[in-house]
């Protein structure tokens, strides 16, 4: 077996997840707090104010990397969807159950944070085009996972039921990505892109990316902590785990 | 990867790419109806219809905005600049951002003269943004060639 096999079939156990993830969930909640310190008074203090929306813009610094970690989070779910379906891996199953509640509240912000900038830019806290409808389906997709879990009473259909769900529903990411360039929305275009150069000057874009970094790792922290108490709730009965609460 | 396996994510794949084939035939026969507003070319060549509340979106041309004497009714043409263009009347308050060159969304409906009779106007943002003093900078030197 490759090496990627043996620690992909390893993942699969949650007690090597638990010992080894300690490290990773003081990393990025360390750094998640750092660099959201940063970024947060980088971009509100200190970045100029924009030519035509004065301070109002800055709320991109909140609403956009949300906005994008909505999405990645449910790629990520996706990708674990099929690893339920395909290998029935306990974990793949926990990251679900964690995610969705975390990406409920993250797609809430970038609704909430795009309504506040909507008002005063656009004249209207809210408008059904393209791009606003698709993240409010988006939104659903996470309850409708939570509530699909809490429907079942057997836990592994309740899994495998999210799975699908989970599977089912990315195909509304690139809808959401691609919604501002096949339709014409109020939304604009994305500002920033791997393809071009950005539409701002670095003086702005900066503390955005600081953010950005910031967001993903205390994501990525909550999402560690959330998969721990997971693991240990589902293997209460376990021996390791007695041991692992006798000595703490 | 045992048969078993093999045959969950062959089942896994067909369901994503099922899934994907649905919703884009479904995107492709709604197209015009998922655009948020009308362009100018649709309600100069009688795509929109008349008398019905739609959406109507183009740039405001410069020179065009006229503000009446007494009230809050204001006028201006909207167009896309490569020769489409309507006017369009409105009374209440316009977005701050509302300035000759913008982007804008008027709601309202399209009276038999091609008037666009708005009751509620938005402005559209772009994706440039860029601090005041650059952008001082940038209409001096496109001023002055």
């Amino acid at each position: 077996m490759g090496r990627f096999t043996t620690w992909f079939y390893r993942m699969g156990s949650p007690r090597w997840f638990f010992d080894l993830s300690r490290p990773w969930l003081v990393g990025f909640l360390v750094a998640g707090i750092v660099l959201l310190t940063v970024g947060t008074v980088w971009g509100l203090g200190f970045a100029p104010p924009d030519y035509q929306q004065g301070d109002s813009y800055r709320i991109i610094y909140i609403h956009v990397p949300s906005a994008h970690l909505a999405e990645a989070l449910y790629v990520a779910m996706g990708v674990a969807g099929i690893v339920v379906l395909v290998w029935r891996m306990k974990l793949a199953d926990m990251f679900i159950a964690v995610t969705a509640p975390v990406g409920m509240a993250i797609t809430g912000i970038a609704l909430l944070t795009g309504a506040i900038w909507g008002r005063p830019t656009w004249g209207a806290w809210w408008v059904w085009d393209a791009r606003t409808t698709s993240v409010l389906v988006l939104f659903f997709l996470y309850v409708g996972i939570m509530a699909l879990r809490q429907a079942i009473p057997r836990a592994d259909q309740a899994g495998r039921a999210a799975a699908v769900l989970a599977i089912v529903g990315t195909v509304n990411v690139p809808i959401i990505k691609y919604s501002v360039d096949w339709w014409l929305t109020l939304h604009q275009p994305a500002s920033i892109t791997f393809t071009a150069a950005p539409a701002m000057p670095p003086s702005m874009w900066v503390p955005l990316l600081v953010n950005f970094l910031g967001f993903y790792s205390l994501v990525a922290a909550f999402l560690v902590a959330g998969l721990r108490n997971e693991v240990l709730r589902r293997e209460a009965d376990a021996q390791w785990v007695r041991d692992w609460v006798g000595r703490s | 990867m045992n048969r078993v396996r093999r045959g969950r994510l062959t089942a896994a794949v067909f369901l994503l790419a099922g899934t994907a084939a649905t919703v884009a035939l479904v995107l492709v026969v709604l197209n015009e109806n998922i655009n948020a507003f009308h362009p100018p070319e649709r309600i100069v060549n009688g795509t929109a219809p008349v008398g019905v509340t739609i959406r109507a979106g183009g740039m405001v041309m410069p020179g065009s905005v006229s503000r009446d004497a007494e009230g809050l009714g204001v006028s201006f043409v909207l167009s896309d600049f490569q020769g489409s263009d309507f006017p369009v009347r409105f009374v209440g308050i316009l977005p701050d951002l509302f300035r000759e060159g913008q982007g804008i969304l008027a709601t309202g409906q399209l009276d038999a003269s091609g008037t666009f009779m708005a009751h509620e106007v938005l402005a559209k943002h772009d994706e440039n943004y860029m601090p005041p003093e650059i952008a001082d900078l940038a209409a001096h030197q496109s001023a002055d060639p």
